[in-house]
């Protein structure tokens, strides 16, 4: 009887063992479970499908034996919508993203200790505060870059334009057309930090010190801003590959985007280019962050020492046109990134670059700011007309 | 197997027994797959949202309910409902005529030819016709080369000067939507017309024609009230497909939002799914009013 008792409880100890989900960061690495499931930005994580040049996952698959599984999201919300649904073990998460994770418990800490290469990690990155609470780290840097201003060359006569302005105002182009319906702009709440960080260069009055901590009247200010904008708009992007086939069919003169698009059209032989305006950019900084109840830890960390310290790093950032987290990829030969790739990215563009947050209530620059939610209806109805 | 038999007795001394067996099934598939899923997403419309970390708080409210009401979100649902209802009338008023001459003029192969005619668009996927549309619809695609080659680009410009239903180009107008919904919903639309067509008797229009009614009359007052209720089940159809879509809109049009889009983005991006299902009770509300008054009507008394 005792020993039916004693094989009970310790069977009852093991079901709470399994149950209880990994919330305190892992200390040793098991075998991996045969699979990891990651949702990533398109184009993120490619296994030599899309490009025969471009993969960095089947050597990480068959070394490890960890399946690598992608669901890509287009925006960051649908990112945490995802993670909140559960099934996951990373995300790819930027910094508008990652906060709202870690606040709502979606992810869990991590043991840099169990990823070797984390000592390679750009310095400028290791403690960055979109994935750095409290001391702890809650992911992994994986990649950043700026969301430049990709306008078509023809349009502006070669010469790169030098202000946002262009998006955000009505003019005629160089080529002597107007702007109106030939310019795109972000189908995403966070737009509206872009039109904020244009004011921080043309409207100093309004005191706003970062483009993610609003208050009401700056707020206001950026969606007036954009209420202008959306009568330049013919139709906002949300699909990478729609506004690429709109820049080839609907003759778009200029859009915020990323440089990946930039990449693919020029790839196509499209006349377009991409810059950096004097307004300085918004851009994001993505971290690899794992599940608090991810079901394959042991394959997930295996994959977070895989995005450091394999030809990920190099071969990601010429292909989405990305600066890479570990500074020596841009120089070492592990991939086909050079010296020269990583300065055209800007990768020495760091301190220019306002990266994608959260907006939360209590900002650091003013106590009361505008939070996301309100960002999210009101963009909402700015698109609407409203 | 001895229990065959005793088994098979007392179904057959039973028989409510045999159809309880029977019905168990089906019942519960619609009942708890169906509607317990329905019911369980309207029950979300009832909680709200933390606005930072973006989960549910699980407490009965009916401020979700309240920011439906918003300026904006009111505009979503008025714009869908304009849309679907423009869509349902230009389907009705393009199938008549085709069912009409399907139904009383085609014969034997013609008949085939206008079946599939119909029914071919059905036969690809929804989003490779959209796409091609999108081609079809850019400035720089195949409908604007078309007008240029007959010269006819000023008809064009000044089409999509008009303001609300022009824009940039016809793919990001409310004129590119509209085209593409109604391409789409189309046979959803000549089908049950052709169907209700074909069981107005021949006689009774030959006896209109008899008694001295021009062939207008015969049309108003004895074709066009007997194919009603077709009309009525082709007009639910397109009405309520439109009421939900939120892929076309997406791709073609002017990126304002519409029903469908704004239960996406609440539920699949923004995690709001409260609002997202407040969202969701507004087409199933339309579209039980609808159906009330579609039922009165005699649309389903040929069912």
């Amino acid at each position: 009887m005792t020993s039916t008792l004693k094989s009970c409880t310790a069977l009852v100890t093991a079901g709470l063992l399994a149950v209880q989900p990994a919330h305190a960061q892992m200390t040793a690495l098991g075998a991996g479970e045969g699979q990891v499931d990651i949702v990533a930005w398109p184009g993120y994580i490619e296994r030599g499908e899309t490009d025969k040049a471009f993969d960095w996952v089947t050597k990480f698959e068959e070394a490890s034996g960890c399946k690598v599984n992608v669901k890509t999201a287009n925006t960051s919300d649908e990112m945490v919508a995802l993670m909140n649904e559960g099934g996951f073990d990373l995300v790819t998460a930027s910094g508008d993203a990652s906060l709202r994770l870690v606040a709502g418990k979606r992810v869990q800490e991590i043991n840099t200790a169990l990823i070797p290469s984390w000592s390679t990690v750009d310095d400028r990155l290791k403690d960055a505060p979109w994935h750095t609470v409290g001391g702890k780290h809650y992911g992994v840097p994986y990649m950043w870059g700026p969301n430049v201003l990709m306008y078509n060359t023809d349009a502006f006569a070669g010469a790169a334009p030098t202000s946002w302005n262009v998006v955000f105002e009505e003019m005629n182009l160089p080529d002597g057309k107007t702007n109106k319906g030939r310019v795109q702009a972000y189908d995403g709440p966070i737009h509206i930090a872009d039109a904020a960080l244009y004011l921080m260069a043309h409207k100093p009055d309004l005191g706003i010190k970062s483009p993610y901590e609003l208050n009401e009247d700056q707020y206001k200010a950026a969606l007036d801003l954009l209420r202008v904008q959306r009568t330049l708009v013919s139709r906002y992007w949300h699909d990478a590959f729609i506004q690429i086939d709109d820049f080839k069919n609907e003759g778009m003169a200029a859009s915020g985007s990323w440089p990946f698009q930039v990449n693919l059209l020029q790839a196509d032989g499209v006349k377009v280019a991409s810059t950096i305006p004097e307004e300085g950019a918004t851009g994001w900084a993505d971290t690899t962050m794992l599940h608090a109840d991810a079901e394959h830890p042991n394959c997930a960390y295996m994959w977070m020492e895989h995005t450091l310290s394999s030809n990920l790093q190099s071969d990601l950032g010429v292909w989405f046109g990305a600066n890479p987290s570990v500074p020596a990829a841009c120089t070492d030969g592990r991939g086909m990134m050079t010296a020269e790739t990583c300065k055209t990215n800007g990768m020495d563009d760091f301190d220019k670059i306002r990266f994608w947050q959260t907006p939360v209530s209590k900002c650091e620059s003013q106590g009361e700011c505008v939070p996301y939610y309100r960002w999210v209806s009101d963009y909402i109805g700015v698109i609407g007309g409203r | 197997m001895s229990w065959l038999r005793p088994a098979s007795d007392a179904l057959w001394r039973h028989p409510r027994l045999l159809l309880a067996l029977l019905l168990v099934p089906p019942v519960a598939w619609l009942g708890v797959v169906y509607l317990g899923s329905l019911f369980a997403l309207l029950a979300q419309s009832f909680f709200s949202i933390d606005e930072f970390s973006g989960l549910i708080v699980h407490e009965f409210t009916l401020k979700t309910y309240r920011e439906l009401l918003n300026p904006a979100n009111l505009d979503i649902i008025l714009r869908t409902v304009t849309m679907a209802a423009v869509v349902t009338v230009a389907a009705a008023v393009i199938a008549f005529p085709i069912a009409y001459y399907a139904a009383r003029y085609a014969r034997g192969p013609w008949k085939a030819v206008f079946y599939l005619g119909v029914m071919l668009p059905l036969w690809s996927s929804y989003l490779v016709k959209v796409y091609s549309w999108k081609l079809i619809l850019a400035k720089e695609g195949i409908l604007s080369w078309l007008f240029e080659t007959l010269h006819l680009t000023w008809l064009l410009d000044a089409y999509l000067a008009i303001p609300v239903l022009g824009g940039n180009s016809l793919s990001v107008s409310w004129t590119g939507t509209f085209l593409v919904f109604l391409y789409v919903w189309l046979p959803f639309m000549v089908l049950p017309v052709q169907a209700s067509l074909e069981r107005v008797p021949l006689s009774v229009i030959e006896a209109s024609g008899d008694l001295g009614a021009a062939p207008g009359q015969t049309f108003r007052h004895v074709i066009l009230p007997l194919a009603l209720p077709g009309v009525i089940a082709g007009s639910i159809f397109t009405f309520s497909l439109t009421l939900g879509d939120y892929i076309i809109p997406q791709i073609i049009g002017t990126s304002r939002l519409f029903i469908g889009q704004a239960v996406y983005s609440h539920q699949g991006t923004a995690g709001n799914i409260p609002l997202a299902a407040a969202f969701a009770v507004v087409p199933i509300v339309i579209m039980g009013l609808y159906l009330w008054a579609a039922k009165r009507k005699g649309a389903f008394d040929a069912l």
